[in-house]
């Protein structure tokens, strides 16, 4: 990566950006085709000093998906011939955003103008029309089609197929010739790998004459060495004439690739910057945020012996993307360790296979001296009996059933406890009394175990899930995101709870995206950052040096 | 010898008569399937169309007419089973099983009301139905040992929805693999964002399979009520629809395929017709019931273990939806 990197470094500066800059409109007038011949004829030629027409702009675009509020009086602009990345955490609406602007969807409300003239996007054929492609962050491929067929599809140029295929296989001698982009068009999409799969796409935009390419996450399935290409590539399209819209969660490919970054926080853009004269910490701030820093009341931690301990764990995604690369470490009776970083760095999996629902591509994990696994099985039930509890970060899908009663989630995961079963059969009144006696302790509203659990706010529904995994007196406990999507109330009887648990000596592992969360509660810290944990900052460090070592700084600077 | 021969030929004649349903079934399957549609009121599609090409010749006495009102009440269903799953986003598998309920249930009442016989429409003369073309030299070439039954038993002699039928087998696969309707509808059936985002609205290329689903099932219908026999009886179509259906699966979803596979689920049928009655040596005389399930016994056998790996199209059954 720094041997690539190097180069588009320079792009960041001011010196080669203003030098290249002035190429930049001549291609299309001389070169394209498309009807961006007539705006630029179009535009008034007494104004030499204006500020150029930006390729897109965004005014003040809204939307909503039920409940969730995804992008907010969003504006932005891109300017003509150059690469803008969009930055933010996932679910910061990024990807909402560029749907719109391809017309995948629709916005509640706002402008879309493609070189300065409104453009109604009402489907992906307009957009095509005007010039913008995408590549979506899961390829829209039909996988069992060749690559020339995926390419033709919605392009034939006839009736026939016969004509189109003609076309398309000159066409795309012509593109690979002036990109570099070498892919066999008789190639079937399945059986190649998923960084050409990615060139195919770019493929579909350039047959289809983009000239503002939008990239949705694009190195999120690349190799490193796919990436570097991929950036070449986008390099090599910026170099004539192209606009790039790259959107990604990653600082470095930013401030490597990019001439202007917006950053979105929560479906609304906080911050533009030009990049040469932003800095990775700044933008790790903007996209993180600051939220109020809630106080955890707790004394200091009495480490007693090791309970988990992770050696060289590797873990792949269902892709075969390695997500943890080695990881080692230690968590002690009696106290939290908390992993820090931005999502999407491998926490989830490191995660899901400690608590044994993912599988481990290799390492082992050892608790209380022994290891988890069964000749390289591990199975969820048998580790919790042993003692290590799970609070999956997504409640909805894994920690709850939402369409159950209360008290029926209030057991799940350990219905077969002797407990709750009267012979053969689950014994209903133990478990509602059972129920009622947690909904008391954990101050769960409306206190009434036979509503459905899809009723309960969010914050009732984590305490849910946190009761029924704590109340098992667990020797360890995995907790994700226990505050996500959580009131703030809530918030402060869940961190309370959870520094009670550790006090009572129980080892916790604590992921969370939230830093504050992360520094008020953990004794010790952990940041991942591409897979690997790249350090173990001071309990008491500030939140900017934290920060850094998210955005894989530290790493680098190691290096 | 000679009669084992003659025998033969009567039994692949059968075959012919008996799989030409199931060819067009499988092909509108086969459209609508590959759009990501699943579709099993194929046999109602197929028995509400014998009714009402059978109704419609003997109205009018026209064979044709009634192809055309068989075709038509095919389209009708399809157009029904689109608006559920496709349009309303409703179950395809409820939606099929109601289709098959409403024809089972509608023809018998419409035909008693109208003909009084029970639900069945009355017998047909031959001049409203597709009868027997006799090709050229038919006569002239029956007397060549080997090639004359072939041609004059086998290849002559039959109806035009039997020629129909293993001509619409090319033409799909033409449609399919050399059109641009054909490269949509395949897109469409493994990833509809995929042609949602080249621009083409999934909704109406799925509702156009749909119609060529229609139109197959139709050909289907017209064929068991005004070329194979000479009127409607009730629940005549009897599961072909779904050995169609099995067919399809069998045949891995490829229009080729569908033509052997249906082929040989009609040689099936043709055999246990033929052995009704006739002592097997060893065995004895086999029961009819036995010989009458074979097919679908086979269908059961071969299904569950004999043809590798089915992959049906992947975004078959699912309704696309394009927001979360």
């Amino acid at each position: 990566m720094p041997r690539m990197a190097a180069p588009y470094f320079g792009c960041g500066n001011a010196g080669p950006v203003r030098l290249r800059r002035p190429w930049i409109p001549r291609r299309p007038v001389a070169g394209s085709t498309g009807p961006f011949v007539a705006v630029y004829r179009d535009r008034p030629m007494n104004a030499p000093t204006a500020v150029p027409t930006p390729a897109i702009e965004l005014v003040g675009i809204d939307k909503r998906f039920g409940p969730v509020h995804a992008n907010k009086n969003i504006h932005l602009s891109v300017a003509k011939g150059s690469i803008h990345g969009i930055i933010g955490e996932n679910g910061a609406g990024k990807s909402t955003l560029m749907s719109i602007l391809y017309g995948f969807y629709h916005a509640d409300s706002g402008q879309i103008l493609v070189n300065g003239q409104e453009l109604r996007i009402t489907d992906s054929q307009t957009a095509i029309r005007a010039g913008i492609g995408m590549v979506h962050q899961h390829f829209m491929l039909v996988e069992n089609f060749s690559v020339l067929e995926n390419v033709m599809l919605g392009v034939e140029g006839g009736v026939l197929l016969k004509h189109g295929e003609t076309a398309v296989r000159a066409a795309l001698r012509g593109i690979e010739q002036e990109y570099g982009l070498d892919v066999d068009p008789d190639a079937i999409i399945e059986e190649l790998p998923v960084g050409k799969q990615q060139r195919v796409e770019i493929l579909k935009a350039l047959y289809r004459g983009a000239e503002v390419l939008i990239l949705d996450e694009p190195t999120g399935v690349l190799t490193p060495a796919e990436a570097d290409h991929l950036f070449k590539m986008l390099a090599q399209l910026k170099a004539q004439g192209k606009t790039v819209i790259l959107i990604t969660h990653k600082l470095r490919e930013i401030m490597a690739i990019t001439d202007t970054v917006s950053v979105m926080r929560r479906g609304e853009v906080v911050a533009t910057r030009k990049t040469a004269e932003t800095t990775m910490a700044e933008l790790a701030e903007l996209m993180v945020g600051r939220r109020v820093l809630l106080r955890v009341e707790k004394g200091e931690a009495k480490p007693g012996p090791v309970v988990l301990s992770v050696e060289n764990l590797t873990v792949k995604d269902g892709r075969g993307v390695t997500m943890v690369d080695n990881v080692s470490f230690e968590v002690r009776a009696g106290e939290i360790v908390g992993i820090a970083g931005v999502a999407g760095n491998g926490q989830s999996e490191l995660l899901e296979a400690i608590a044994g629902i993912r599988k481990a591509s290799s390492g082992r994990i050892i608790m209380n001296g022994e290891p988890v696994d069964r000749d390289g099985r591990v199975d969820p039930a048998l580790l919790r009996k042993k003692g290590l509890a799970h609070v999956p970060e997504d409640r909805h899908h894994m920690g709850l059933v939402l369409a159950f009663e209360e008290n029926e989630n209030a057991i799940l995961g350990y219905q077969d406890d002797p407990k709750y079963l009267k012979g053969p059969f689950l014994d209903i009144d133990a478990i509602r009394k059972d129920a009622v006696e947690k909904i008391e302790k954990y101050d769960i509203r409306p206190a009434d175990p036979r509503l459905k659990t899809a009723n309960f706010s969010g914050g009732n529904q984590q305490k849910i899930v946190l009761a029924r995994e704590i109340e098992r007196d667990p020797a360890c406990l995995l907790v994700g995101q226990p505050t996500r999507g959580v009131d703030i109330g809530a918030i402060e009887f869940i961190h309370k709870r959870l520094v009670a648990l550790r006090d009572e000596g129980k080892a916790i592992l604590l992921v969370s995206v939230e830093l504050d969360e992360i520094r008020s509660l953990s004794d010790r810290i952990l940041v991942m950052f591409a897979g690997t944990i790249v350090g173990e900052p001071e309990a008491h460090a500030d939140e900017q040096e934290i920060g850094l070592m998210m955005a894989g700084i530290g790493r680098e600077a190691a290096e | 010898m000679e009669s084992l021969f003659a025998d033969l030929i009567q039994v692949l004649a059968a075959t012919v008569r008996l799989s030409v349903p199931l060819i067009f079934t499988a092909l509108a399957g086969l459209y609508a399937e590959r759009s990501g549609i699943f579709d099993i009121g194929l046999e109602g599609k197929m028995l509400f169309s014998a009714f009402s090409a059978a109704t419609v010749a003997t109205v009018t006495g026209s064979a044709w007419l009634g192809l055309f009102a068989g075709i038509l009440t095919g389209v009708l269903l399809s157009l029904l089973h689109g608006f559920a799953s496709i349009t309303q986003r409703g179950n395809q598998i409820i939606s099929g099983v109601a289709i098959n309920f409403i024809a089972s249930g509608l023809t018998i009442l419409l035909g008693n009301a109208w003909f009084g016989q029970g639900g069945r429409t009355p017998q047909l003369p031959n001049s409203a139905r597709f009868t027997e073309i006799t090709l050229p030299f038919a006569a002239e070439i029956a007397p060549i040992p080997f090639l004359g039954p072939l041609y004059s038993g086998l290849i002559s002699g039959q109806n035009v929805l039997v020629y129909l039928a293993f001509l619409a087998v090319p033409f799909t696969w033409w449609v399919l693999y050399r059109t641009r309707f054909g490269l949509r509808v395949r897109a469409v059936g493994e990833n509809p964002g995929a042609v949602d985002t080249a621009g083409i609205s999934v909704t109406w290329l799925r509702y156009r399979a749909l119609i060529c689903c229609g139109i197959l099932a139709g050909f289907a219908g017209t064929y068991l009520s005004v070329a194979q026999s000479a009127s409607f009886i009730r629940e005549m179509s009897a599961g072909k629809g779904y050995i169609a259906l099995a067919a399809l699966v069998f045949a891995k979803w490829k229009p080729l395929n569908v033509l052997l596979t249906c082929l040989l689920f009609g040689f099936l049928d043709a055999t246990s017709i033929r052995l009704q009655g006739t002592i097997l040596p060893g065995i004895g005389e086999v029961p009819v019931q036995l010989i009458q399930a074979l097919p679908y016994i086979l269908t059961v056998i071969l299904l569950a273990g004999f043809i590798g790996k089915a992959i049906p199209p992947k975004a078959g059954g699912v309704p696309y939806v394009k927001e979360r």
